[in-house]
């Protein structure tokens, strides 16, 4: 089960991730951030406190999106993950290629670094 | 110890695989890390096999079966779809999957690096893949 919540806070968004992300609904990941490009966000932050699991479908859809980023000039953080989830984005080196931060203050403090 | 699954091709079954793995795995008494990477790397192979050999065609089934042993854990993956030979598999760059935006791709990659061998064989009416991890001594 997963669920994502979106909220929005001084000019960034924050996308709230529950559950697990694999195969099955890394769909609905996708969509989420598609639709913060397309709205134009420029500022990114996913909180991944409740993130229980996440498989390569999930990992694969912030992947295809960093070019998109960099691209767009987007800012975009994810905080919050348990030591599982962080464990897997460590065995890619996905960490290495996207800003992952343990609290939510020091994920803010590197979404507004200029 | 040995269990078995039978796990039909949709995806919205992966979440009783994650289930039937972990209770599987509490007798190893493996840390939370090791054994999220063991049902991980399980869980991939057989989301490659109910997408791409089965396409997720919810009469067609997987076999898992968990050999769990004191020095050693072995998933046995059989289906009978169109073989896919994991070992033949060439992983893309990660570099590539981001430059060409890829969705797809990483998770055979996280199979190998969580598994300490990976054995494939096909025959007549099976193909079978084997994952194998060594388990520490207490």
């Amino acid at each position: 089960m997963l669920s994502i919540n979106k909220a929005a806070d001084r000019d960034h968004l924050i996308i709230e991730l529950n559950g697990e992300v694999d195969a099955s609904n890394s769909v609905e990941l996708d969509e989420v951030i598609q639709q913060a490009l397309s709205e134009d966000s420029n500022k990114i932050l996913v909180d991944g406190r409740k993130l229980e699991y996440i498989s390569s479908a999930g990992l694969g859809v912030f992947m295809s999106y960093l070019e998109d980023f960099q691209e767009k000039n987007v800012s975009f953080v994810i905080f919050g993950l348990n030591e599982k989830v962080l464990n897997v984005f460590h065995i890619l080196g996905l960490d290495q290629l996207i800003r992952i931060r343990q609290t939510q203050e020091e994920a803010e403090q590197a979404l507004y670094e200029v | 110890m040995r269990y078995e699954l039978k796990l039909y091709c949709e995806k919205s079954r992966l979440a009783e695989l994650r289930s039937f793995i972990s209770e599987v795995l509490v007798p190893a008494q493996l840390n939370a890390i090791s054994q999220n990477q063991l049902i991980l790397a399980v869980e991939e192979v057989c989301a490659n096999l109910i997408i791409h050999s089965h396409q997720c065609n919810p009469q067609r089934y997987i076999l898992l079966t968990i050999h769990l042993l004191t020095d050693r854990v072995i998933f046995e993956i059989k289906d009978s779809g169109k073989a896919f030979n994991i070992i033949e598999y060439k992983s893309p760059e990660i570099n590539a999957v981001v430059k060409e935006k890829r969705k797809g791709g990483l998770g055979l990659l996280l199979v190998r690096k969580i598994m300490d061998k990976i054995e494939f064989e096909t025959d007549a009416s099976f193909n079978t893949c084997r994952l194998i991890k060594k388990l520490k001594s207490k």
